[in-house]
């Protein structure tokens, strides 16, 4: 097992990779096995998340399950009328999950969960051709959740609870496409907000419709994160009253959208399972970025973002081995919630194909170990991003993007 | 079981570095663009100012970095193109230093005064930029600021101890290959595949900016009698540039030749306007009544006495009126009447005699350079208000290009570019019609993304603080237009450039 362990470490270490995206599906080793369904499955503790009506079925008193995913995202950029080319050279980001469920009555269970499904990490090489609209940015968004779930009888259950979520964001991209100090170094500046904190909810239902088929829907709330006293911080700005930006406080919100989910499970043949889920996010909430400066010298920035709602199609299949193993695997496709011309290099997200795969390992009773794999593949696409002025002149920054996400993940749970 | 997993998170470490998402064209691959017939890989530019990246009045290095030469090269690089050196100053204060003594100015940069007027100033500071320090190796861009078309065939030009007298050139002198080193053999010696050549703007740059202070030497095939600001015979023009055009192909390297913008295209020349004095109706008249005799008697009877033709009689006429007005000016075309207005009949006081020996207003299509905004209008004896420059002191001729100034730039320029044109013709080399290209910046401007791009002083995007130079825009507007020429000749796609992306002015206060 050390072994193991090691090499996955030497994985994180050595591999040179990036990262994309702002909704991050990596709530559970189990679930992304299977193409991140879950909202009808009862297997494990995980149902914190997907369902939490799901809890009060758990055949055990208690569980409890946490993992680890290693995000290795790749953005590729160029732009053949220029040459200009960038890669993305991001920190690998590993969001975590723990989930606990405790049957307390036959017909009532608690819950806790800790997860991040908002979050971004993606660098670009300062003062690369798209530094005006980003050089780098990362966001977090960790949901603590406190969770009930009771049972009417064994057809029907709710589930749901409060969610706490505590947040930062740090963004760094260059004043404009050329103004430098004396010496010729860009102009940039640092936003950076961090303890921003917010409450929303959610709340589930499961309906049993036989022993083998399941039916579940879950709604989480959006969420908006207000900043109210985040920093910006300039950097190498000329010495003229003609550039009068110096370091301010400011005032940002950035939404973590409602995202409602239903789907089915479906177990056949004694030992396998199909799942279904379908998401719906409601990205409309994200209009625009627009950070508000306290020093009303510096022109507010305003960065439309014009976001649509989007769906998640999501297929599983789970397959009961053996005593010891448990294998799965999965397909999602992730519609992009980007509309055309609102491209924007921080989060350049086409629709993707999503493939998954994973095992859980029983070790005796109590323990096991859920390992799970994911890779996204999305398609080179040309885009731009239009919403860029300079002088009241909208100029355009389009190209090519090449974008690709691998997730290997590792969990342990443990029962009682 | 251990082995499974074992094998399998190797595989993906593995499959993780070399799983970088790869476009199904790259344009970092070879044959994305093409250099066509072209062999870009040792790349060598000759010039002057403009090829070296000189702007805001100085050489500096933010300058140098996006002088035209090494954007091209930056694309080149694309399709083949090697390392580009550049002789690098040692700051971004601009000026140079002889032995720690100053010899040249430091860059323009943009200051806001106390009454929050913007206007070019020197920047302050103390260069460090030595030209007794020598720089070793040699460099692609061969870019001497000052250089004239004969300058660069000149033995001696870099050699530091001509550089006090005039004889040799500062800039050149810090990467020299030896004192008795030429510009284009340094070039040639390179053994260059690639080449660009663009010269011959000084050979009437500087008589122009001096108002036309130097000699029109056409006809004299001499230039190591002419003077600083004289204009360069065309024949010794053509002379020299097709023996450097010869150096630089020798190797069978091919090339691009730039001819010579108009002066009229640069703000140095388009900013002041000619009628800058402004007047009220009495102060008008009460001129006017001081001109009257000199309008009315001297010019006439000069014409009747045949001393002057009626068309300078008539040129010479002072008027003022209400309004924006015409500035007085000394212009050394116009025939010296201080000897004949101090005798009969007139017999005028040497000082007047003197005051009008030369005297007339400024026309419409007279140009005023841009430093005649620092004099005009200004009392330089505090202690006699009337003493006013364009008004009761007449314009030295140093601030005004005048009609016939323009008239021998044109002659000469035109003659250059003819043959500069020709020998690219001939030669089978790409060539850039610089001259209409910044003509479409000085009427009506360029559109790019993200504005046009204009000569307007200041605010146009195009020229940098001194009027002359370019800005980093540009110099990528310039090598756009290279680039381009260079595509249609040797069937190349080498990529352009964003000038949006380029800076313009620097914006600072001391």
């Amino acid at each position: 097992m050390k072994k193991v362990l090691l090499l996955a470490v030497f994985a994180l270490a050595s591999a040179v990779t990036y990262a994309g995206g702002y909704r991050v599906s990596l709530q559970g080793n189990k679930a992304l096995a299977m193409g991140h369904t879950g909202v009808a499955v009862v297997n494990s503790s995980e149902s914190v998340f997907f369902n939490p009506a799901a809890l009060v079925y758990l055949e055990d008193k208690f569980s409890i399950s946490a993992g680890v995913h290693g995000v290795f995202s790749n953005i590729a950029y160029q732009d053949a009328e220029t040459g200009a080319n960038a890669r993305t050279d991001s920190p690998v980001g590993t969001p975590l999950y723990l989930y606990a469920s405790y049957q307390a009555t036959d017909w009532l269970a608690f819950g806790l969960g800790v997860y991040t499904p908002y979050g971004s990490s993606v660098e670009y090489e300062d003062d690369w051709a798209g530094s005006h609209l980003v050089n780098n940015i990362d966001l977090q968004a960790i949901y603590i959740q406190p969770t009930v779930s009771f049972k009417i009888n064994d057809k029907l259950s709710f589930g749901g609870g409060p969610i706490y979520v505590t947040g930062s964001v740090n963004f760094n991209r260059n004043l404009n496409r050329t103004l430098t100090d004396l010496d010729g170094n860009r102009a940039n500046v640092t936003i950076d907000a961090s303890g921003v904190s917010s409450w929303g909810w959610v709340a589930s239902t499961m309906v049993n419709l036989t022993d083998d088929l399941h039916i579940g829907a879950t709604y989480r709330s959006e969420i908006i994160l207000d900043a109210e006293d985040g920093t910006a911080e300039f950097e190498n700005i000329p010495n003229s009253p003609l550039t009068p930006f110096e370091n301010t406080s400011i005032k940002a919100s950035l939404p973590m959208p409602a995202e409602m989910t239903v789907g089915m499970s479906y177990d056949f043949c004694e030992s396998w399972t199909f799942a279904f889920d379908y998401n719906r996010t409601f990205w409309d909430v994200y209009n625009s970025l627009d950070i508000d400066f306290a020093n009303e010298a510096i022109p507010d920035s305003k960065n439309a973002r014009n976001y649509k709602n989007s769906s998640i199609y999501r297929f599983g299949m789970q397959y009961d081995a053996t005593k010891m193993f448990t294998l799965r695997a999965g397909y999602y496709f992730d519609e992009s919630p980007v509309r055309e011309g609102y491209f924007a290099p921080e989060t350049p997200r086409n629709d993707s194909n999503n493939f998954t795969a994973g095992l859980t390992v029983n070790l005796g009773e109590h323990l096991q170990i859920d390992a799970s794999f994911l890779y996204s593949h999305f398609k080179e696409v040309d885009a731009s991003y239009n919403y860029y002025f300079e002088n009241g002149v909208a100029v355009p920054f389009k190209g090519t993007y090449k974008t690709n996400a691998f997730v290997p993940g590792l969990g342990l749970t443990y029962k009682l | 079981m251990k082995n499974i997993l074992k094998y399998t998170f190797a595989v993906l470490a593995v499959g993780f570095v070399s799983c970088e998402p790869e476009f199904d064209s790259p344009v970092t691959d070879d044959g994305f663009y093409s250099s066509g017939t072209a062999n870009l890989s040792k790349y060598v530019s000759v010039g002057n100012s403009l090829t070296a990246g000189y702007a805001d009045g100085a050489l500096y290095i933010t300058g140098q970095e996006n002088s035209y030469p090494n954007i091209m090269a930056e694309q080149f690089m694309f399709t083949g193109g090697g390392e580009f050196m550049q002789p690098l100053m040692n700051d971004n204060i601009g000026g140079l230093l002889l032995g720690g003594t100053q010899i040249a100015e430091n860059r323009f940069v943009l200051t806001v005064d106390a009454n929050g007027n913007p206007g070019p100033v020197r920047l302050e500071g103390t260069p460090t930029t030595d030209i007794s320090n020598k720089l070793s190796g040699s460099f692609n861009n061969m870019g001497v600021p000052g250089a004239k078309s004969f300058h660069l065939v000149a033995p001696g030009y870099g050699n530091v101890a001509g550089v006090p007298t005039g004889a040799a050139n500062p800039y050149f002198a810090r990467f020299a290959s030896s004192e008795s080193a030429t510009v284009i053999g340094d070039a040639a010696a390179q053994n260059p595949t690639f080449f660009s050549l663009w010269i011959g703007n000084n050979d009437i740059l500087s008589y122009a900016t001096s108002g036309g202070a130097g000699v029109d030497q056409t006809g004299n095939f001499d230039p190591s009698t002419y003077g600083g600001n004289d204009i360069t015979d065309p024949n010794v023009f053509a002379s020299v540039y097709s023996q450097q055009v010869d150096a630089l192909t020798a190797s069978g390297a091919k090339g691009v030749l730039v001819n010579i913008p108009e002066v009229t295209s640069i703000p140095y020349f388009t900013t002041v306007p000619t009628n800058a004095i402004p007047l009220d109706a009495a102060t008008a008249a009460q001129l006017n009544a001081q001109f009257a005799a000199y309008n009315a008697q001297i010019l006439p009877g000069l014409a009747a006495m045949g001393v002057i033709t009626p068309e300078e009689a008539a040129l010479r006429m002072i008027n003022f009126s209400a309004g924006q007005n015409f500035p007085i000016m000394t212009d050394d075309d116009l025939t010296d009447l201080t000897t004949i207005l101090q005798g009969a009949p007139f017999s005028l006081p040497p000082q007047l005699a003197a005051l009008l020996g030369q005297l007339r207003q400024v026309k419409s299509d007279d140009l005023i350079v841009l430093t005649a905004s620092s004099v005009l209008g200004t009392t330089p004896d505090p202690n006699n208000p009337q003493g006013v420059i364009g008004v009761s002191i007449p314009l030295t001729d140093q601030y005004v290009l005048a009609v016939s100034e323009q008239a021998r730039i044109t002659a000469a320029s035109t003659a250059y570019n003819a043959t500069i044109q020709a020998l690219a013709g001939a030669k089978g080399l790409a060539f850039v019609d610089a001259k209409a290209a910044l003509a479409r910046v000085a009427n009506g401007g360029v559109v790019y993304d993200g504005g046009v791009l204009t000569s307007q002083f200041v605010t146009g995007g195009a020229f940098s603080l001194d009027g002359v130079h370019p800005t980093p825009r540009g110099y990528a507007y310039t090598a756009n237009l290279i680039i381009q020429a260079i595509n249609d000749t040797y069937d190349a796609t080498i990529p352009k450039v964003h000038i949006g992306n380029y800076a313009t002015i620097t914006v600072t206060n001391n």
